[in-house]
């Protein structure tokens, strides 16, 4: 990877992170100001990144009695000059997306949202950031968007992937009309509310097994979107798979029109094939791919998801998906990697351009 | 391409189909209310005998969780996999563009007038007096 060749490229998936609960006592309501000291509870990070994990933070960007991801000059140094990042993308997965309570889990997020307004988007003109929102009371994330769409530098709205029930569902349509109403993507990140195993099987033993299957969880939610016609009623909504991996997509594409073109009828609002509707409305962030180790098989597999308009770039900072600047495996295309860099970021997210310096 | 005889109109009946064999292709004709049609009757994805398949309706909708039925008994289901199939166009539901299976013009002609010109009738006679389903394959 030249250094030049990330130039002015916009990041669309980094974490700063909320340290411990302290951090957000200035941007919570009193109730929960207090509630929170009362109970005494530090720490609200959900378990799919365990601090010390390896996959949490790349080990050159740890530093000593420092959480991951929550220091802005970290951040800056490593992610953003490093790459000459034009923009970036700030999601925060706190524990206000997977609150067993509505209204706790609501307060979470609104917290998140003025904090990383006020100690991020405020500090750094080149950050953006999606909009956390609580999928636990959809009239609460409606709220939670109109309050904070009005500020430009929010610029999606971001669930865990794995929810409470499937996406398509009409319980989560308000979230998905205010989305497409405010020109805001809404961004699926990898993580649960661990409400269900996160395997359709049961509970894994291991770590291994719960980051990995979490692609199922993607190809669940993606199919449910689709078939429950989420698209066919939202025709501009965009949605953004965040970490999902890559390379599983073509598979699912093939499993997913095999079947309709035998079942079509029982979704008779899916009116064009599953793989035409997802690489219209569905992007994914480039991070990981999930590459095989050989180059030209990548390209294949590229040619395969039958769209140069599907991926965008990102770090995922901090989480250790490559090192040094190997931020985009060898075999992408050289047509793919300026899309990816630039256009398809700043077609997907349209408030980027609009945004004030 | 020439005319070949299926049968007298009073012997196929409305809600039948049957099978000919022209040139070594088998093609299905259908009689839709009085109207036939023809397609050839190997489905274009594995092979499938369409004929066999369920002549049904297009079921459509206008939004999420509604549904429509539209061109009733015109829309042929394949017994293998289930694609759809246009009885008129022999188009595809799913991809009309790339995936569709032959029709063929299907016409009522009066005997007179098969007398008169080349057809092909190999298991009956053709008498001047009936009417009779001609395909052109
Ligand atoms: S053979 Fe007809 S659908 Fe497969």
């Amino acid at each position: 990877m030249h250094a030049t060749l990330t130039s002015g490229a916009i990041d669309c998936d980094l974490h700063p992170a909320v340290p411990t609960i302290k951090a957000l006592m200035p941007y919570l309501e009193e109730h929960w100001q207090d509630a929170f000291i009362a109970r005494g509870i530090d720490h609200f990070n959900p378990m799919s990144y365990p601090p010390n994990a390896p996959l949490t933070c790349r080990p050159d960007w740890r530093e000593p009695g420092v959480f991951p991801g929550s220091d802005l000059t970290a951040l800056q140094k490593n992610a953003l000059d490093a790459f000459g990042t034009r923009y970036a993308i700030c999601n925060t997965v706190y524990g206000g997306q997977i609150a067993t309570s509505e209204t706790m889990g609501a307060a979470m997020c609104q917290a998140v949202n003025d904090w990383i307004r006020a100690e991020w988007l405020d500090r750094d003109h080149r950050l953006r950031a999606s909009i956390v929102v609580p999928p636990q009371d959809p009239a609460a994330a409606v709220e939670e968007i109109e309050r904070c769409a009005v500020d430009q530098r929010f610029v999606q709205i971001m669930l865990p992937v794995g929810v409470e029930m499937m996406l398509g569902r009409k319980f989560y349509w308000p979230i998905y009309e205010a989305a497409q109403r405010h020109n805001l993507p809404v961004g699926l990140h990898a993580g649960l509310m661990y409400r269900f195993a996160p395997t359709s099987t049961g509970w894994p033993s291991h770590y291994l097994q719960d980051y990995a299957s979490i692609t199922q969880t993607f190809e669940d939610q993606l199919l449910s979107l689709v078939s429950q016609g989420v698209f066919s009623k939202f025709e501009d909504l965009t949605v953004v798979l965040i970490e999902s991996g890559v390379t599983w997509l073509p598979g699912f594409l093939w499993r997913a029109v095999k079947t309709w073109r035998g079942v079509r009828p029982e979704v008779p609002w899916v009116k064009e094939s599953p793989a035409e509707t997802i690489r219209r409305h569905v992007r994914l962030t480039a991070q990981p791919i999930d590459a095989p180790a050989d180059g030209a098989q990548l390209g294949r597999i590229m040619d395969q998801i039958g769209s140069d308009d599907m991926l965008l770039f990102a770090t995922d900072f901090p989480h250790w998906q490559f090192d040094g600047r190997e931020v985009l495996p060898p075999g992408l295309p050289d047509r793919l990697v300026e899309k990816i860099m630039i256009e398809n970021p700043l077609r997907t997210y349209t408030r980027l351009e609009g945004t004030v310096q | 391409m020439s005319k070949h005889v299926v049968a007298p109109v009073t012997e196929f009946l409305d809600g039948t189909h049957r099978l000919v064999h022209i040139n070594g292709r088998t093609i299905a004709v259908f009689n839709i209310d009085g109207e036939f049609f023809g397609i050839a009757n190997a489905c274009p994805h594995q092979g499938g005998s369409l004929c066999d398949g369920h002549l049904g309706s297009l079921v459509t909708s206008d939004s999420p969780g509604q549904y429509r039925l539209e061109r009733k008994g015109e829309i042929l289901r394949c017994p293998w996999h289930g694609w759809e199939f246009d009885i008129r166009s022999g188009q595809s539901w799913c991809d009309p563009k790339r995936i569709r299976t032959r029709s063929y013009q299907v016409d009522v002609k009066e005997g007179f007038e098969l007398v008169k010109g080349p057809y092909v009738a190999d298991t009956f006679t053709v008498s001047v007096e009936d009417r009779y389903v001609v395909i052109e394959a």
